[in-house]
């Protein structure tokens, strides 16, 4: 099976399992945050952002603006069975983060954000006065 | 040239990321062989298998996918999952970013032998799809009573 890929940790973020000669600094690096993956698109009204974030309910998203950052929080939880000991594990942390510094002609107010199975979509609006407007080019 | 970085400051994390992911894969297959059926990390959806006595767990990271869509079979103890998730591209919109998996996905799980492939239960929960698998109960370990 594919145990002789990796035998890790628990996918729950439960107590680390390690097999035996593994180097602890691997443990360790399992701890580490998962980056999700993510869209950014910008149009006319904003910039939207759209991030994987698989396992993570309304409930356990910490989505925050810190100064000028956007920060993207999440914490995993699925149902695992008691005593449960990870076989494989592609997915070694139970914790999503990442962030943006967000610039001054975004309404950071009005952000807006929706999940739904994990995926999460984040809209951040311009500032209505500094959305592009389109400049006519007048005929003589 | 000219002592101006060619790059945005957070391509020095995509670096370094994708550095560790090289190690990874690296140190991750010393000393023990790689499944031949194993895709390397980051293939989308991630996979993880849990045990127990009773029964074993396949979880299947894949958001926003349609469940309906998943094609899930089970050959004596190799699960093959198989969907996709096509992302449409927003119209009039200039796209910074594109890290988002698109596409058709496949992958195969092999489980330890002695799962019964009759009883399997799936369900999709904030992007997971969860598939359990029941063992047969000559395989668990059962207690010996001394006479």
């Amino acid at each position: 099976m594919a145990t002789q890929t990796e035998v890790t940790r628990r996918g729950s973020g439960a107590a680390a399992q390690q097999a035996p000669g593994q180097a602890p600094q691997r443990q360790q690096a399992a701890e580490a945050p998962i980056r999700p993956p993510v869209d950014i698109w910008e149009n006319k009204e904003g910039i939207t952002l759209r991030a994987d974030m698989p396992g993570v309910s309304k409930d356990r998203l910490n989505l925050r603006i810190d100064g000028n950052n956007l920060i993207v929080e999440g914490q995993v939880q699925f149902e695992l069975p008691e005593n449960a000991e990870a076989l494989y594990a592609d997915v070694r942390s139970s914790l999503y983060r990442r962030s943006f510094s967000l610039s001054g002609e975004l309404e950071t107010g009005k952000i807006e954000a929706s999940l739904k199975d994990g995926v999460l979509t984040v809209r951040i609006p311009k500032r209505a006065e500094l959305r592009p407007r389109k400049i006519e080019v007048q005929g003589s | 040239m000219f002592g101006i970085p060619s790059n945005p400051p957070s391509s020095v994390f995509d670096e370094l990321w994708r550095l560790q992911q090289e190690v990874d894969e690296l140190f991750g297959s010393w000393g023990s062989p790689l499944g031949i059926r194993s895709q390397p990390r980051g293939s989308f959806p991630g996979v993880n298998v849990g045990q127990t006595p009773e029964r074993v767990d396949v979880y299947l990271f894949a958001p926003g996918i349609d469940p309906k869509s998943l094609e899930i079979s089970i050959q004596q103890n190799l699960l093959v999952v198989s969907g996709k998730r096509d992302l449409a591209a927003e119209e009039e919109a200039n796209y910074y970013r594109q890290e988002r998996f698109s596409g058709e996905f496949r992958r195969v799980i092999s489980l330890p032998e002695d799962v019964d492939p009759e009883r399997v239960q799936a369900k999709y929960t904030d992007g997971i799809v969860q598939i359990g698998v029941q063992r047969r109960e000559s395989a668990r370990p059962r207690q010996i009573q001394i006479q």
